[in-house]
């Protein structure tokens, strides 16, 4: 496998969310609206690409029967360093995210991609895929809180464009499950 | 009073799946069976219970007393991760029944954020001891009603004749939205 496709794959193909439904609790809970969702991908990319690039790095030194405890004290460490950030200079994104920020340690999608990718490629691979899966978990959760603002509060991107409110259901947690069904739905429809 | 209204608000009104979004890979995951989905529950409750317990002495013990709180996720992640493993090997000598029903969900139960989630609203409402064991055991039984009325509607629509695209886990979803729609129902109540 060539490195586009390495890069690639996360966005449709094995897009964590539509093809492998992993890490779906925060993809539920914070798309409300667009930049939230776009906040939540860009702050578990970041905690996928620096795990991916540590754990692909201290792989050699770390017995085979103690691995998953190790990874997921390098996950929480990164995960500790972004709430702090978070709460430092986006207090408002901290406060919208709340409690799904110290959940992303416990996203399947960053203890996924440490076992199956990162712990057995290169540095350079590890990378890529942080960055490709990343991304295409941002990609979805965007898709969704863009789905979910136009339909529940007729704006997007926090851009009002109708008059009063919208279908108010989209924004409750009953629109939530639907807005996915149907995405998955599409996703499915696109990958054949 | 105030345990009751615990108990409704996170069983009913504020349901840890279909409301807070907790535990939704388990939900969607180990819902294909009814029989299943009661074992799964068994777990979460089992573990949620005693997590809650421990993360609420290690937060009034260690990190507040020494004023490390923003240690919070690593610590208790690695003491969920760790007191999974400890009560799979406890249950092993123990109870070598309950191990047999509960095995192979303990391991997933880990990465299951509906625990780690608890623990951590339990510290943010300042629930004290009792309280914060009430908001655990309250919280567990409404994933476990939301499994395993889930399980008993996907075993129903499995048989349905649906669109092909829409089999397996789309119309999972839209189904957990109209259960969603029905919890709704509870919110005046609290």
């Amino acid at each position: 496998m060539n490195q586009l496709q390495n890069f690639t794959k996360g966005f449709i193909r094995e897009n964590p969310v539509f093809a492998l439904f992993l890490g779906l609790c925060p993809v539920l809970g914070v798309t409300t609206t667009a930049i939230n969702g776009m906040g939540m991908g860009l702050a578990t990319t970041f905690v996928l690409l620096m795990s991916n690039i540590v754990i692909s790095l201290v792989k050699g030194f770390i017995p085979a029967n103690v691995r998953i405890p190790s990874f997921i004290v390098i996950i929480a460490s990164f995960v500790t360093i972004v709430q702090l950030t978070m709460q430092a200079y986006l207090p408002s994104l901290f406060e919208a995210l709340g409690l799904f920020i110290p959940l992303i340690v416990v996203n399947c999608i960053v203890l996924g991609r440490a076992e199956a990718f990162a712990s057995k490629n290169n540095l350079i691979s590890s990378i890529i895929d942080g960055l490709g899966m990343g991304l295409g978990f941002t990609f979805a959760l965007t898709l969704l809180g863009a789905v979910r603002e136009i339909l529940g509060s007729g704006s997007f991107f926090g851009m009002k464009f109708i008059q009063g409110d919208g279908i108010l259901i989209f924004i409750l947690s009953p629109g939530a499950f639907i807005a996915l069904g149907y995405l998955i739905m599409l996703a499915r429809k696109v990958n054949k | 009073m105030e345990y009751l209204l615990i108990i409704i608000s996170a069983v009913f009104v504020n349901n840890i799946v279909l409301s807070k979004f907790l535990g939704i890979c388990p939900f969607i995951g180990v819902s294909g069976k009814v029989e299943t989905s009661i074992g799964m529950a068994g777990a979460v409750t089992f573990v949620m219970t005693i997590a809650t317990l421990v993360t609420y002495l290690i937060r009034t013990y260690i990190l507040i007393p020494f004023g490390i709180e923003y240690m919070q996720t690593i610590t208790f992640i690695l003491v969920i991760a760790s007191l999974v493993q400890l009560v799979e090997i406890i249950l092993k000598k123990a109870s070598p029944a309950l191990y047999q029903a509960l095995g192979i969900f303990l391991p997933l139960i880990t990465t299951n954020c509906a625990v780690l989630g608890v623990a951590i609203l339990a510290g943010q409402n300042d629930y004290n001891l009792i309280k914060s064991i009430v908001f655990a055991i309250a919280n567990s039984i409404g994933f476990s009603i939301a499994l395993i009325i889930f399980a008993g509607l996907r075993e129903q629509f499995e048989l349905a004749d649906i669109p092909q695209a829409m089999k397996g886990v789309p119309i999972a979803f839209i189904v957990a939205g109209l259960l969603a729609m029905a919890f709704m129902g509870f919110a005046g109540i609290a």
